[in-house]
This record gives structure tokens, sequence and C-alpha cells, in this order.
């Protein structure tokens, strides 16, 4: 035996013979590959890094000999080492004359170095001369240098080369040429802008490498920018269908096929040009036809060629006969042994299943065997086919096995995905409140700590605002048993810390309202939690806020409060805790236990959580100190969009414009100072901060909701709607708290987002449909049926049901707020007169929630009414019939110039007080909305008008939130103004 | 567009790797690391894709293929097919079957060897296939003839060959 092996080896070198390795190498290579650990290869390494450092500055070290320690360094690296002592040895080998050496050198700068490196200078200058050179091949070796090495600043050192390399004899130059062009694209568009149209040039050239090469850039381009390449669709299809004629080269067949890889790429270029284009799509049906018909399905590349045929057909303008086709396809690779092409198979499948729903239908119960397959990946892909088809049918069936699959996983960031996809499906299909409740336990409970806060936040909402009928019943049903579940779950140990937070706000908010439990039980309950989870401070400040909330309401009823010894001493423990966010709520508890029946009735009224604030936000209130400022000589208040570009060092920009004006180099000269008399500080630019602000006294709030508005004072604007102002804010100045902060509170702008982006469960009768149907439905015990039965509960109703779109909802939603509509335009018709800056809230729904193509919701609420907003917007979705008279046309088409596509922007009174300070409600979908108000301010009122305002403020929204600033919403010194 | 191309062997060492963008050698260690956890725990007779968003970042996918002792992985992102991907490790015949093919059968760390020896070969057919992370050229006759002109001209210049006879046995596969 070992014998052979010594055969062997000499076998290999034999292969190798005349290489110009030493045995040194080899042995190197030998004692790491027999290596037993890691600590020992790391020894041979380290021992190997010590003698290359001493040898390789050696002084005249014979080339053949350098370029050898150039290989073990790139070895030594690759093994993860560190070899940055012989960088610049490959450097240097870059430099030589000889072929053999130059190629080795680019190889080991390519490996080691980045773009940014500082040896990369000492490069360009070679990669230069090299572009100029007579041999091709050295040619090809510094295109391939500067694919990796060339960064933004030095392209336009070798841009010109390369452009007219473009045109070299040998199409191997020409192929990396565009390759390295290709390359620039990607670092920095504009810098090769104007040589886009070599691309087009070069799709005609003779040499079908060169083409097929082309074809990545282009596919690039019309992947940005599909409209201003529709004229090559001919060409791209002539060319497939010469392709597929095998009037290639015989070279490029691959497995009897005609260059595949070329027509692949060839049909994604086509998916992106036809989708939505009946007439460029028109053009394709014959040559997919064709292809569909011709390919053989025997070989990978093959199968891979027919996948993306199925994807082209998927995408393009509907054709029943490609359908067809593509569905037969798709039935071939799902019957298929391999894993493989049963993957694509229910990849395609996910694709298709927006076009026809049937189609799934046939495959039932290949899918379901997928599911159960043992191959996670597949199990993965058909999960996310599951997700695709859910509809009010089958969501019970779907999201049991979801969450059965969490459980079982424990891959965090899978496992995070597939919760949050859960939430999703839930919140969008729940058939019952109950079914609901149960199926958000469970997934916090098991990934409570993965998914993201928002889900929690919109949870309560949820059960706050109930589901969107208008009768209270359903809600308090919903209410009463998500109070019975948590307080059957409570007592499990280790519980999320999300999770926890939720039961204590809802425990607090409802946990008496319907008389089942008493005051003591829950408070028990939750000194409890407090107790056992006393690291976590936010889930002690939600408890002690509960906590308060009890008390008050008990207090309010009439009742005797009775605390008990260890609330008491809860309470007495918080209130000197070194926490001063659980020390105030302790304070505050201790405050409202002492008031009496009245005050507390106003402080903390039962269930008013979701109740709507007015605001002035057009800080009307101000005026008279503003004119009063004015005559004493302040500048006056300059918008936003006006000063932008204004260097202005005085104090009269906050710190978060200072960020955006600061962020990259200014090469202008900076301004000379003010006089100072020009920087007094008018009232509403007063320098904001992160700091902390007073925490009113909730009362305040509560009871002077219109009397007294309180400002919005965010440096960039009052752009909020209305402010929740009824309760004490928490935790101020955590980063983490700010951003979601800013994006809630506005409760008429809650509304809206409700209406729009919250897809609330069936309404009433849906559901019982649904689940009468289902029940028949439900799968039974005989094994032999259970997968049948699977397969009904999952594709059962598939035809029938749509996916039920979620507008119905929202109109109910927004009609059943009629009268607070009423109040709301009167109130708002007032700070139209003062010219209010109009501030879009655009909502979108997250994109996936309406993938079966319904139209796309934009309710965009501006400061007038936001109601009728909504509802225009609404009549206009189902409707299009109804669009006149509502302002909907315009902001949809606004919308669609917003380039923040789906995020929902501006809402955002900055200031978040929430009823009781747990800032519980997420105000809009999207988590990243760290909404920016782009709207200017109050003291130039003839700056603003209306029309193009709307769409300035949108996209300085946009840009604001580009430069990452997050407004911290936290204005002390107004406070102090104001209140102080 | 390819993310990567690594090649590790069975026990877990890179044998070659190459990252189309810039990674410090730290994260190309840890990536290696992670890549090669998710490998060897997954069972003979699945697919040979798998998605990779938790290693290389969003829209990440990953295609092995598993020959004798060593892992070819290519990563890339949605804009490649995962099935022409899969190909694409055996249009490599060249730089890999060939060693993998031929010598494996004779002895197992022959290939592993010889893949480390012919260290600048593999890259230099590698960059033929691939460049700047997009598929270049895939005709792998066009490919051999880039090689093979690289190695003539290259034995040419300098009485060092670097590619060795097989070459001319690859032409005629």
């Amino acid at each position: 035996m070992e014998q052979l092996k010594t055969i062997g080896r000499e076998l290999a070198m034999g292969s190798q013979g005349g290489f110009g390795q030493s045995k040194e190498f080899l042995d190197l290579v030998k004692s790491i590959g027999e290596a037993r650990s890691k600590a020992e290869e790391d020894r041979i390494v380290l021992r190997e890094i010590e003698s290359l450092k001493r040898r390789i500055v050696e002084p005249g070290i014979p080339k053949r000999k350098m370029k050898e320690y150039i290989i073990r360094l790139v070895y030594v690296e690759m093994l993860g080492h560190d070899a940055s002592f012989g960088y610049i040895h490959a450097v240097k080998m870059t430099h030589d004359d000889n072929l053999v050496l130059k190629r080795t050198g680019y190889l080991a700068v390519t490996l080691f170095l980045n773009e940014d490196h500082d040896l990369i200078i000492l490069i360009v200058n070679t990669i230069q001369k090299d572009l100029k050179s007579d041999n091709y091949l050295i040619v090809c070796a510094a295109l391939n240098a500067v694919c990796k090495l060339i960064n933004e600043e030095t392209i336009p050192a070798v841009l010109p080369q390369v452009v007219e390399l473009l045109g070299h004899s040998k199409e191997a130059v020409r192929k990396k040429a565009i390759m390295a062009l290709h390359r620039f694209y990607h670092k920095s568009p504009s810098s090769v802008s104007h040589l886009l149209s070599n691309f087009r040039k070069k799709l005609c050239d003779s040499d079908p490498g060169v083409m097929g090469a082309t074809l990545c850039p282009l596919f690039d381009l019309i992947t940005n920018d599909a409209n201003s390449y529709k004229d090559l669709v001919v060409s791209f299809v002539s060319i497939l269908k010469q392709v597929a004629e095998h009037r290639l080269p015989k070279a490029y067949d691959y497995h009897q096929l005609p260059a595949p890889f070329i027509q692949i790429r060839l049909l994604k270029i086509l998916a992106l040009l036809g989708s939505g284009d009946k007439q460029a799509s028109e053009h394709m049906y014959t040559v997919v036809g064709d292809i569909f018909r011709k390919c053989d399905s025997s070989s990978n590349i093959g199968n891979a060629v027919l996948y993306e045929c199925i994807c082209c057909v998927s995408s393009i303008h509907l054709n029943p006969k490609l359908l067809e086709a593509a569905a037969d396809v798709i039935a071939r690779f799902l019957k298929s042994d391999s894993h493989n092409l049963k993957y694509m198979g229910i990849d395609a499948l996910g694709r298709l299943i927006k076009l026809s729903p049937e189609i799934a239908e046939q495959h039932q119960l290949a899918v379901i065997d997928c599911l159960e397959d043992p191959d996670d990946t597949l199990k993965r892909k058909t999960f996310e086919l599951l997700y695709k088809m859910t509809k009010s049918s089958n969501v019970e069936v779907i999201v049991d096995r979801m969450i059965d699959y969490m459980i079982s996983i424990n891959d965090n960031h899978y496992k995070t995905e597939i919760a949050s996809r859960c939430v999703e499906l839930a919140e969008q299909f729940a058939p019952s409140n109950h079914w609901f409740i149960q199926t958000m336990n469970k997934v916090f409970e098991h990934a409570g700590d993965l998914v993201n806060i928002k889900v929690a936040h919109n949870l309560m909402r949820l059960i706050a605002e109930g589901f969107g009928e208008d009768d209270d019943t359903a809600d308090s049903q919903l209410r009463s048993s998500a109070v019975e579940s948590y307080l059957h779950i409570i007592g499990e140990p280790k519980l999320p810390s999300v999770f926890l937070q939720v039961i204590c706000w809802v425990l607090g908010e409802y946990g008496t309202a319907d008389g089942k439990f008493s005051a003591s039980y829950i408070t028990g309950k939750l000194c409890d939690v407090a107790e056992s989870y006393s690291s976590d401070e936010t889930v002690k400040g939600y408890a002690v806020t509960a906590l308060m909330k009890i008390y008050a309401f008990e207090i309010a009823a009439g009742r005797k409060l009775d605390i008990l010894p260890e609330c008491q001493s809860l309470i007495e423990e918080l209130s000197a805790s070194h926490s001063t966010d659980l020390q105030q709520r302790a304070y505050e508890l201790q405050a409202v236990i002492g008031l009496d029946v009245r005050a507390i009735g106003s402080i903390m009224p039962s269930d008013a959580s979701c109740e709507d604030i007015e605001v002035d936000k057009s800080l009307s209130f101000l005026n008279g100190y503003v004119e009063k400022s004015l005559e004493k000589g302040a500048q006056p208040y300059i918008p936003e969009n006006e000063r932008f570009g204004m260097v202005n060092i005085s104090n009269f920009r906050n710190q978060d414009q200072l960020e955006v004006t600061s962020h990259g180099l200014r090469f202008e000269a900076y301004e000379l100072p003010k006089p100072s008399v020009q920087s007094r500080t008018p009232p509403i630019s007063v320098a904001s901060s992160t700091e902390l602000v007073p925490v009113p006294e909730p009362s305040y709030y509560r009871e002077t909701p219109q009397t007294a508005p309180v400002p919005s004072s965010s440096d960039t604007g009052p752009s909020g709607l209305k402010l929740r102002l009824d309760g004490v804010q928490k935790k101020w100045g955590r980063p983490t708290y700010s951003s979601s902060s800013a994006s809630t509170s506005n409760s008429s702008s809650l509304k809206v987002v409700n209406g729009a982006t919250q897809v609330d469960g069936v309404s009433s009768g849906n559901s019982k449909t649904h689940e009468t149907s289902y029940d028949s439905r439900r799968p039974q015990v005989e094994i032999s049926e259970e997968k049948q039965k699977l397969a009904a509960s999952l594709f059962g109703g598939s035809s029938k049901t749509e996916r039920r779109s979620s507008t119905g909802h929202k109109v109910a939603k927004a009609s059943s707020h009629a009268s607070e509509k009423l109040h709301t335009s009167k109130s708002t018709t007032i700070y139209s007169t003062d010219n209010a800056v109009e501030k879009p809230n655009l909502v979108q729904p997250p994109p996936d929630l309406l993938d079966l193509g319904e139209p796309i919701v934009a309710s965009s609420a501006p400061s007038v009414d936001p109601f009728r907003q909504l509802e225009g917007l609404l009549d206009s979705a189902q409707d299009p019939g109804t669009f006149g008279g509502t302002k909907a046309p315009d902001f949809m088409a606004l919308y669609a110039e917003t380039p923040a596509g789906g995020r929902s922007a501006g809402v955002a009174p900055p200031l978040s007080l929430n009823r009781d300070g747990d800032n519980l409600i997420p105000g809009l979908s999207n988590a990243s909305s760290n909404t920016v108000h782009g709207g200017t301010t109050v003291t130039n009122p003839s700056q603003i008008s209306k029309g193009p305002n709307v769409k300035e403020a949108l996209e300085k929204d946009a840009l604001v939130r580009q430069m990452g600033v997050t407004p911290s919403g936290q204005n002390p010194n107004l406070f102090k103004d104001l209140f102080g | 567009m390819i993310k990567a191309v690594l090649v590790i062997n069975t026990q877990g060492k890179p044998r070659l790797t190459k990252f189309y963008g810039f990674l410090t050698v730290e994260k190309q260690q840890e990536l290696i690391r992670s890549v090669f956890g998710v490998l060897c725990s997954r069972a003979e007779k699945v697919s040979n894709f798998m998605e990779v968003d938790s290693i290389f970042g969003p829209d990440s996918r990953l295609v092995y293929k598993h020959y004798a002792t060593l892992y070819f992985i290519f990563v890339f992102d949605s804009s490649e097919n995962e099935l022409a991907m899969l190909d694409l490790i055996q249009v490599n015949p060249p730089a890999f079957q060939c060693f993998v093919e031929t010598l494996d059968k004779c002895f197992r760390n022959v290939c592993e060897l010889d893949i480390v020896f012919n260290y600048n070969k593999l890259h230099s057919i590698l960059d033929e296939i691939i460049s700047g992370g997009q598929v270049l050229e895939t005709s792998s006759t066009e490919i051999m003839r880039a090689v093979e002109e690289i190695s003539k001209s290259e034995s040419a210049s300098n009485s060092i060959s670097i590619v060795p006879k097989t070459v001319s046995g690859w032409r005629s596969r």
C-alpha cells in the first residue's frame, strides 16, 4: 500500500514535471495536508512564514525562486495567515518583463490587494504600460488585474486604453476589455456613462464569445433601465434564434446543446425586456416556444435552459400556450428524482402560481413530498412557495407547518425569516381572533428574541384596535382571549423579552377590563414578571406602567385599592433604581395612586390607547411670539429648501441639519461669520438634540389636547399631524427608542397606517365561512390519507378563493372612523387657513403583501384630511372609475416619483408621548422609517405653496433619509421656553 | 454575479479560493469555515443548492459539487441560474475534473496536492472563465485554447513550463 502511494505521488509529480516547484514546497504542502490539528497546521505555516520572511529579502534571489516564494505566499494567505510582508515583492514582480513572472505577479496582487490598498498606486503605472503591450497575453493579464484593482479614482487612468482595446484584433482581449468596462460601470456608473453605447456595438462582434460577454453588462444595464433598450428586443430574439438553431461554432456546444450559457443569459434579458410589455413579448413567443420544444431535458444544462424559459414566460406578457409548455416542464421537474430538479420545479412553480393558481393544484402531492423531504434547501424553497400561495382557506395549515419547522431549526437567520413570515400571514389571513392570538403566542415563545420589535408593537396595536370591525364585542373578546392566554403563558420560564413586553402591556391595559380577573391577581403576576426578569429593564418598565394602569382603573372604578405587599416593595425598590426611567415610572405610579377619582379618570381613561388627539401642527399659538421676535429684529424663518447649501456656522442651524450639510467634503470657501445679532435664535430652530426632555405630567396633556396643543418641535419642522400626548415618555435618549418614537404616536396617521398597511383579520362574516369550510377539511387520523388531506387543505380552494385583498377592510376601517373624520376635517380646515405645511404621509404596504398584483395603495395623507385622502385612494384602488374629485391620482404619481420605494415616509411627530409612555405603537409598517420630516416650518407661510411642496417635501424626505439622519425629536429648550 | 469560487477539501482546508469582492483574510477564513460547516452537515443525495444568506449576505446562493475529497463551490446571486452554475463546475474539466477524476482514481491526496501545485495555472483557467464575477467564456475548447496559448508563450519566453503535458489531453476531451 505504502508503495502504491509513493507511486501515486510520483505520478502526481510527473504531471507537473519541470514545474519549478522545489522539494521544500512539496514538503510543506504535504505536511499541511497531513497535519492532524489546526494547531499543528498553524505551527507549520508560521515556520514557513518565518523562513519566507528571511529569504525573500536576501539579495540576488533567482527570479525563478522568487516566483515560487510568491506562490508560497499566496498559499500561506489562503490558509488564513498574514502574508502582507511579501505584498511589495508581488508588486515588484508585476514590473518584470518575463511573461511568466509578470502573470504570477498579477495573480498574486489580485489575490492580495484590494482596490484601496496603498500599493495600488505602484501598479497603475505598470498596468498602463502593459495595456499597450504587443503581446496580447500581457494585455490580458493586465486586464484581469484591472477588473480587480482599479477603483473609482484610478478609472480615468486606464479608461482610454481599455476603450481602445475594445477594438483589439484578438477576441480574448476584446472580451476582457468589455468585462473591465463592465466592472468600471459597477464601481462608478458615471465614469463610463458616455461609453455605454460600446456595449450595444459589441453585441454585433464577429466572435460569439465576445457577444456572449457583452450580454453580462447589457443584462445589468437593462435591469436598471429596461425602457432604453426596448429597441434591442428584436436583435436579442434573433441572436437567440440563431443560437438555438446551432448557428454558432461547434466549440460552443455543451452536452450537444448550442451555447446554453448564452441562451440562459439571453432569456434572462428577454424576461426583463418583456416584463409588462405586450408588444415586446410578442416578438419572443416563437423563439421561447421553440426552445421549449427543442431543449433536451436529459442533461443538467438543458434543464437550466428550460428553467430559464419558465422564468421568462412568467415575466413577459402572458401567453397561454407558453404557459402550458412551462407547466409541462414544471411537472417533469417535480416528478424527477433529482433534488436539484425538484428545487428548480418548486421555484418555477412559485413564479407561475401568480399567473395561474391552478397549476399548483396538479402538483399538490409533489409539493407535500418536498415539504417532508430531508433536504433543507428543498424544504425552505417549498415553504417559500407555500408562503406565496397562502390564502384564508389554508392559512392555518401553512402557518402551523411553518411554526413546527421554525421550532425544529437552529439557524437563527432563517428562524427570523420564517417567524416574520408567520406573523405576516397570520395578520393577513387570520380566520379567528383566537387562532391569531395563539399563533402569535407560539411565534413569540419560540422566536421572540429574533423577531423585529415592530411585530410586537403591531400585535399590541391590533389588540388595542381590534380587527377593524365596528362591533366592540369582537374586540373585547379578542382582548379577553389575549389576556387569558397571557396569564396562562406568563408562568413559563425564560420567555423572550419582547413577548413579555407585549404581555405586560396587554395585561395592564385590558387585564381587568372584562372583570374576569381581579386586580390583585394580575398585579401579582406582573410583579412576578418584574422580579423574575429583574435584569431586563425594559420589561420592568412595562410591568410598572402596567401596574399603574391597573391601579388607576381600579380607582376610577371606585374600588378600594389593594396594593399587594410585593407590589409595594417592588415600587419602593424601583424608586431607588439606577435607571432613571424606572425611577420615573415608580414615582409616577405613586403619584397616580394618590389622586382622586376624577383626576384619575382624566389621566388614565380606560381603553383609550387608540384615541385621537388633536394637535395644532402649524404651531399657530406661537405666532405671537414669532411676531414679537421679528419686530425685535430676529431673522425670519427660511425654509429648509432655500437655505440648503448655505453655510451657517452659527447656532442658527441645529445639529441634524449640520449633519446633513457636513456630509462629504466641501470644496468652496466658507462664508465669513455673520454678525452675532443675526444668530439670535428664533423659537422654532432651537438646537435640538438627543438630550432628555423633561417628562411632563401626564395629566397635563390628557386634559388639554385641544386648547394647548404641544408643538411638535422637531428641528426640521412640525410636520407630524398630531401628537399623542397622553403619557409619560420612556427611556429618553436611547437610540433605539428615538427612531421608533419618531414614527409613532400619531393617532390620526396611525389610522391611515392601519388602513393602508395593516391587513386586518378577516371580517366576521368571512371568517365564519372559512372556519366551517376548514373544519370539514381538517386532516384526519388515517395515515394513508393524511397526505391527501393535507393537500386538500393546502390547495383545496385555491382556484375559488381569491387572495383576500386588504382594501375592503381599509374602506371599512376608514368609514368606521367617519365620525372622527368629520371632526378632524373641521379642525384641519382651520389649520389649512394658516397655510400649514403640507406633509404627505406615504404609506405603502410591504411589497410582498401585495404580490398578487393588487393595486398598490399608496395613501398619502397630508395634514388636511388624512381620512378623506385615504378614502379617495381606496376608492380608486377598488374602482378606478371613481378617481375624480379626490386627489388620489396626484398622489399616486407623486408616490411613483419617490425614490424611497416601499418605505413609508413622513408621519412622525417627534415627541411621542404615549398613553402609558411605552410608545407601543410603531407608526408605520416599516421599521426603518426613521421618518425624517422634510417639511418646512411655520414662520414664513408665504414660502409654502401647497402643490409642489408635497413633492419637495418628499424629495427632501428621501434625501435626508439617505443621509441617514434620524430626527431625535426631543427638544428640551423649546420645552423650557414654553413651559418652564 | 459570482461572488466566490472555493475549493475546500473534506477536512475543511481550503485548496483554492477566489473571492470576487475584496474581503479581509480573516473574513475569508470565516466564510470558508461557515461554508464548510454547512456543507459537511448535508446529507448525501440531496440537492446541490443552498441559500446562504446567513453567510454571504442577502441574495446569496451556493452550488457545490462533491468530488472525492474535495468540494467545489460557487457562490453567486440571483442573477445566475443554479443549474447552469452546477454545470459550470463541470465545464471546468480542465481545471478540476482532469485532476480530480484522473488522479483521484489512484490516490486520494494526490489531487489535492496537485491542485495546490498548479495553483497559478488553476487561477489562470478560472480567470478565463470568470472575470470580475461574470461568466466570460463557457466554451471549454475556447478556454483550453487560451490556456494553452498562455502556456506555450510562457514556455517560449522562459524555460519554465507551467502547464503540464496534460493540456493536450484536455483538448481532446
